[in-house]
């Protein structure tokens, strides 16, 4: 038995979690091929044009998956927690998927919502454990070691590295540090970003993405806006632009979106508003299946070159 | 004094100013939108805000010029970004130095206290129960008949036999509605309209049926669909809207009070293809779509502001649903950029698509029953 599961949207977020489960209940994981230009060419073969990149990428490792394994994985995210629920792409993801590739019939369509109960998660995984004949200790013992891995995977960030990417640690003591803020799905594809966080650590630069600033002080950032976001990513990002606004740990902040991204120009445009008056500065990335290398270099180039010199004559003043 | 001002939406606003008046309220009327609202829209609304977003900040920035000081506007509790927008719009407005107040009127299901709060900031005047009842019922009376002469316009305007005679009739509707005073008025007034329609000379013949679903504020807004389904019945096609303000009203304001779901036959219609509620009208978009497929209809157009994220959702299922049921599907991205010649002559093709289509499954019908006949 092979379970295939894309490279693309929530994995990023949360695949050690699914990975560690279907392997201990002893299924075979087949994880897509990273992003390439062919992947994204078959993406936008099968999606509509104003769908955004993330979205028509998904679809191309869907098509890259689909006749080598047995079963696709296509998770149904509606929520991780009370507050929020995700983008509605995410929430209408199987139906459009089953819509825009006809020839995709071997669908593993799990619906996650958590937002009931604390049980709800163990409820769905010894459902998808089920679906599998799979006993109930096995379950038990695949879920737990599920966790436990997912808790491993945030910790590796909070102590500064970037697992996806495969950076363990960055020095502390380079000379300019910098926010890239944006959600998993954009900033931890290398294809997708660019390679924009390497690019910026090559140049440099100490980057702190959303997911390594901890959860305890994104939580202090809840009453800043007048109504909660109502997506679980786009509030991660707000809340760590406005603790990163409030204890000024990095020098600038890069926003890194997708071109017609939905959410994201509520989230851009607060984040714009809030660092002018904050001081900080600020610079959108937006990034779609066009986006050349050697643009975004220079705009890069640019923005850590302007900072340097920013913080140079702050030094030289009060010497 | 409040001087108050809310979003310009189809023929909306004549209810709307009634209301607000009548609550004691100086009310500065929302001019039409018009090029110049738009580029106020996308001269400070962000690059991706979808369509209704920027005329509606368009609007506003229009009535603070013209002295307003309370801003009302509706919330939603998502995932559809429109609930976020009078947020981000009061941002953007403070932003640029004007002084006012947002006043956001939520769903009653979850946030009953707030609305009751902010509905009685809108009341300035000294208001017996009985007054309530009068102005709600008249208010809430105009809004089913603006909504009722609409509909009218739209079924006759492909019969009609002189061009425009039906947009005329319509003007004049919406004149008398606008003029009543009282509800009794209302009563000979939807009787004058009624007969005003029929007045009107009509073809006999059975024309092309053509369904329009989508996101809520550019099917009620004519400004920001281009008058598609006036284009529409010029071209003698019968067009139905999926949605009115006022069925609106009731199935997410007043269900919602009760805590129900609104429209459910027509999620229930669309849940074989979309099965999770996903915000904005992407499945009731799905579900008008099978509606009007059963009802007989040659086709379905979805109208959809650029960047919308329910109606992507509902656009990538569509052409299946569509294909499926063996209707036509057209789908209409509308942003600031869209030309109405451009818009004229992709329907004409697509009516012409619809035409050519029935006349074969006509003469393709006939044939099973010669054959029967002849055995």
């Amino acid at each position: 038995m092979k379970v295939g599961i894309p490279r693309a949207l929530s994995y990023y977020a949360y695949y050690p979690f699914f990975e560690t489960f279907f392997k201990k209940l002893g299924i075979e994981v087949v994880v897509s091929d990273e992003s390439t230009k062919e992947i994204m060419d078959m993406g936008i073969e099968d999606t509509i044009t104003d769908a955004c990149v993330p979205l028509k990428l998904f679809h191309g490792h869907v098509r890259n998956l689909m006749n080598r394994v047995d079963y696709v994985f296509v998770p149904r995210l509606v929520s991780v927690n009370r507050e929020a629920t995700f983008c509605p792409k995410f929430l209408g993801l199987p139906d459009m998927i089953v819509c825009s590739i006809p020839q995709f019939k071997n669908m593993l369509e799990v619906r996650i919502d958590l937002k009931k109960s604390r049980f709800e998660l163990f409820k769905i995984c010894m459902k998808l454990a089920m679906t599998f004949k799979k006993g109930f200790f096995r379950a038990y013992n695949a879920y737990l070691n599920a966790c436990y891995s997912l808790n491993n995977y945030t910790h590796q960030f909070l102590q500064g590295g970037i697992p996806p990417l495969g950076i363990v640690g960055q020095k502390k003591n380079n000379p300019i540090s910098l926010a890239v803020l944006g959600y998993p799905y954009i900033l931890y594809d290398p294809y997708m970003s660019l390679d924009l966080i390497k690019k910026l650590i090559s140049m440099g630069v100490y980057v702190v993405t959303p997911e390594m600033i901890s959860k305890g002080e994104k939580e202090k950032q809840v009453g800043k806006l007048k109504k909660n976001l109502f997506w679980t990513f786009s509030n991660e990002v707000i809340r760590a632009a406005y603790s990163l606004f409030e204890n000024r740990k990095v020098d600038g902040i890069i926003h890194v979106t997708a071109f017609g991204c939905g959410p994201d120009f509520i989230v851009d445009k607060l984040m714009e508003i809030d660092a002018k008056k904050h001081n900080m500065p600020f610079l959108t990335v937006t990034i779609d299946e066009h986006t050349g290398q050697e643009g975004l270099n220079t705009r890069l180039e640019a923005f850590v070159d302007m900072l340097k010199i920013k913080k140079a004559k702050k030094e030289a003043a009060l010497a | 004094m409040r001087k108050v001002a809310f979003p310009y939406m189809g023929k909306s606003y004549i209810a709307f100013k009634n209301l607000l008046t009548a609550f004691g309220n100086e009310v500065v009327l929302p001019p039409k939108p018009t090029e110049e609202t738009i580029s106020y829209g996308t001269k400070y609304a962000p690059e991706f805000a979808c369509y209704p977003f920027k005329i509606v900040l368009g609007t506003f920035v229009q009535v603070l010029e013209a002295g307003a000081n309370t801003l009302v506007s509706s919330g939603g509790v998502g995932p559809c970004r429109a609930g976020l927008y009078t947020t981000l719009q009061e941002k953007i407005l403070k932003d640029l130095g004007y002084e006012f107040e947002m006043i956001t009127l939520e769903p009653p299901g979850r946030h009953f206290k707030d609305l009751m709060q902010n509905i009685k900031k809108l009341v300035n005047a000294p208001l017996t129960f009985r007054d309530y009842v009068r102005i709600i019922r008249f208010a809430w009376r105009q809004l089913v008949l603006l909504d009722k002469v609409e509909q009218l316009s739209h079924k006759v305007r492909s019969l009609e036999v002189k061009k425009g005679a039906a947009t005329r009739a319509y003007k004049e509707c919406v004149e008398m509605i606008a003029a009543a005073e009282k509800y009794e008025d209302l009563r000979e007034i939807e009787r004058e309209c009624e007969l005003l329609y029929d007045k009107i000379e009509k073809k006999d013949f059975d024309p092309i049926k053509i369904g329009i679903v989508g996101e809520i504020y550019v099917l009620l807004e004519p400004a920001s669909n281009l008058e598609i389904e006036e284009m529409l019945g010029d071209l003698g096609v019968y067009v139905e809207r999926s949605m009115f303000l006022s069925d609106y009203t009731i199935s997410n304001a007043v269900m919602d009070l009760f805590h129900m779901a609104g429209e459910r036959d027509v999620k229930k219609t669309a849940s074989p293809y979309f099965k999770e509620m996903c915000g904005g009208h992407g499945r009731e978009s799905v579900g008008n779509a099978i509606l009007f497929a059963k009802m007989g209809f040659d086709g379905v157009i979805q109208l959809s502001p650029f960047t919308c994220i329910p109606e992507i959702v509902a656009k990538s299922i569509l052409p299946k649903v569509c294909r499926d049921h063996g209707i036509g599907f057209l789908t209409i991205s509308l942003d600031e950029q869209t030309g109405k010649e451009g818009l004229r002559t992709r329907l004409e093709a697509f009516v012409d698509l619809l035409t050519s289509k029935r006349r074969k499954a006509k003469s393709f019908t006939v044939k099973p029953q010669m054959a029967k006949e002849m055995a």
